[in-house]
């Protein structure tokens, strides 16, 4: 049989309802499918042959693609009660045929395909996610609470090299970022709000401006929000991690307690620190303001200093710090929980790691929220 | 007088247990004697990690005990459960090294903890661990620098920090290549002889089994339980359990029914 180079060919051998032949030559593959099926999938219905024979003698290449084909072929001929056989198989070919598990082919899934929920059951999914997070960091924050008090009562238990490592990639690897925003947000503010003060030659007071909203607000918040983005997710990728590589089991089986192991270091260092980078952002807010003053608003720097420093009250500047503790709380609290909750490999950690910022922010603004309420009513 | 060689190490009685509403083992019992080597075998899904980690204390079983050196593990309080921890070592599949630690911290971890000894002299008893293991001058080495084989010895050689008297192994052989695996049976069987120390295997690597173990039990899933136990190259040859036979003999279930 004269095998031919074409990559693919079909020859029709018979008459309409009579018996046929389909001649393949070429390869029969993955490749030639687009070819052979447009060419053949017509035939049982156009020529309604009674028996329908495919000859496989010139063919010289025959891969899973295209048995499954001309097994689609056997099908639809049997379907219309044409009787069908391939003849002219190689051994290569039969054992290729032996391989595929037609019961297979059947669309019988043990699961159904995912269909995305209707609205009301996601609702309801959202819910039950909502409660169980709820009450497994109200869990973690017993645990934290009973872990922190034992450490105040034993001092010497708490791992303080670890609390100086993270306060060094906490607070000052964390410096530049903090100096660099607020320098900016300085900047912006006294730039924003001069051009509205010019009008009424207030220009001095922009460094009132500055100073008492970087200081009652803003120092504290946006300091807050770096570190959740620095420190917040680095914290839950790190513990999250742990759990991965069964470092967290090992700690448990080794006699240590992993909460007071792992989160307490972390805790502990971003108290400390959180209110130092705060009051460097102020600093930075304050300069920031500086600049603008001196530069465009033709203030001289002994006169914005001093309104800077008549516009600091004590209160506002202890409550700034306190501010800053409690979140500092928040943030290293929630990073170390959602640290602890992963499960499974790395996608786990990144999403306890975003989850962690996010669910960080989110608790900043909250108790900045209940922070200004409760000003108002002590203010008054 | 009693002797002390015949009271089990372990004894597991009755024990169920449950991942939420599913029961993987169901009223398991047996016993690890003093010093043997003792491996738990079976399929995937069998419950053998499950049957693992109960032992070590990381779950706490539905229903049974479990008495490890004497003490109910499974009802202790944080003292005595402590205890239990010193005087077991765990070498985990991913050999749960500490990452941001060098070797010499992830051995001198259990040693800080549970000992008072001066620095000088726990450095010298680092040295004397990884040496054991044929880590000798790795102590500054961090984890992720070292082979998969020299990271299980490392985890090893922290297992036996407190020179424990009973060493679990969680499918210690796993990725490991032939030569380092017939190594790494060398250095247990030397272990094993030389310090007395009961061990716990759970394993599927055949090769192993019966080379070290003294004796196993084979768990499996449908039976939530053990099926087959006693000395393996006996269950290989006289086990009228199919499944025990096939496990043994490494053969598809398919195959066996065309003999």
């Amino acid at each position: 049989m004269d095998k031919s180079d074409k990559p693919f060919g079909v020859e029709i051998h018979g008459e309409p309802g009579g018996e046929l032949c389909l001649r393949l030559t070429g390869r029969v593959s993955l490749d030639t499918l687009e070819v052979l099926i447009p060419q053949t999938e017509a035939i049982p219905e156009r020529w309604s042959p009674r028996r329908l024979t495919v000859d496989l003698a010139g063919v010289n290449y025959l891969d899973s693609a295209g048995a499954l084909a001309l097994l689609q072929m056997e099908e639809s001929a049997r379907s219309r009660s044409i009787s069908f056989s391939l003849i002219n198989m190689s051994d290569k070919d039969r054992d290729l045929f032996a391989l595929i598990d037609r019961e297979s082919l059947l669309p019988k899934p043990l699961r159904p395909e995912f269909e995305t929920a209707g609205p009301l059951a996601r609702l309801g999914d959202a819910a039950r996610r909502m409660y169980r997070d709820f009450s497994d960091i109200m869990a973690f924050v017993g645990d934290l609470l009973i872990a922190l008090l034992y450490c105040l009562g034993h001092p010497r238990s708490v791992r303080w090299q670890d609390v100086l490592y993270y306060m060094k990639r906490a607070g000052a690897d964390g410096l530049p970022i903090v100096a660099l925003i607020s320098l900016l947000l300085g900047l912006i503010m006294a730039f924003m709000s001069s051009l509205q003060l010019k009008q009424f030659g207030a220009n001095l007071y922009v460094a009132n401006l500055v100073t008492i909203a970087m200081v009652r607000e803003l120092g504290p918040i946006m300091t807050a929000i770096i570190v959740a983005g620095r420190s917040g997710s680095a914290f839950a990728a790190e513990i999250g991690t742990m759990i991965v590589n069964d470092e967290v089991n090992a700690l448990i089986t080794m006699g240590f307690e992993p909460i007071r192991f792992l989160a307490v270091p972390k805790v502990l260092a971003a108290i400390i620190v959180v209110p130092i980078l705060t009051v460097y952002a102020d600093v930075f807010a304050i300069l920031g303001g500086l600049i603008v003053g001196i530069t465009g608003l033709d203030l001289t720097f002994y006169t914005y200093i001093q309104q800077t420093q008549a516009s600091i009250r004590l209160f506002d500047f202890g409550m700034s710090l306190v501010k800053a503790a409690v979140f500092a709380i928040l943030i290293s609290g929630i990073g170390c929980q959602r640290g602890f909750q992963v499960r499974g490999g790395a996608e786990g950690v990144g999403v306890s790691t975003t989850s962690a910022v996010v669910s960080a922010i989110f608790l900043i603004v909250v108790a900045d929220s209940a922070f200004a309420i409760m000003m108002h009513y002590i203010r008054y | 007088m009693i002797n002390e060689a015949e009271i089990p190490v372990i004894v597991v009685e009755e024990l169920t247990a449950r991942y939420g509403e599913e029961t993987i083992l169901e009223n398991v019992s047996f016993e690890v004697r003093r010093g043997e080597r003792f491996m738990i075998l079976g399929g995937s899904g069998c419950g053998k990690s499950t049957l693992l980690k109960h032992m070590i204390g990381l779950l706490k079983p539905a229903s049974g005990r479990i008495v490890v050196d004497g003490i109910d593990i499974a009802r202790a309080d944080e003292d005595r459960l402590r205890e239990v921890r010193s005087r077991i070592g765990v070498l985990f599949q991913a050999d749960a090294l500490f990452g941001s630690m060098t070797l010499a911290q992830n051995v001198t971890l259990p040693l800080a903890e549970y000992t008072d000894l001066p620095p000088e002299r726990i450095r010298q008893i680092i040295r004397m661990k990884l040496g054991l293991v044929h880590l000798a001058g790795y102590e500054n080495h961090m984890p992720s620098e070292l082979s998969g084989g020299m990271r299980k010895r490392a985890g090893l050689a922290r297992a036996m920090a407190l020179d424990p008297m009973l060493l679990f192994f969680d499918e210690p052989w796993a990725g490991l290549d032939p030569v380092t695996a017939a190594e790494l049976d060398i250095l247990i069987r030397r272990i094993n002889e030389g310090l007395g120390t009961t061990m716990v295997f759970v394993t599927q690597e055949l090769a192993s089994i019966f080379s070290l173990a003294e004796r196993v039990i084979m768990l499996h899933k449908e039976a939530r339980g053990i099926i087959a136990r006693g000395d393996p190259r006996e269950l290989k040859e006289n086990s009228s359990d199919p499944r025990v036979v096939d496990f043994f003999n490494r053969q598809a279930a398919a195959t066996r029914s065309n003999e």
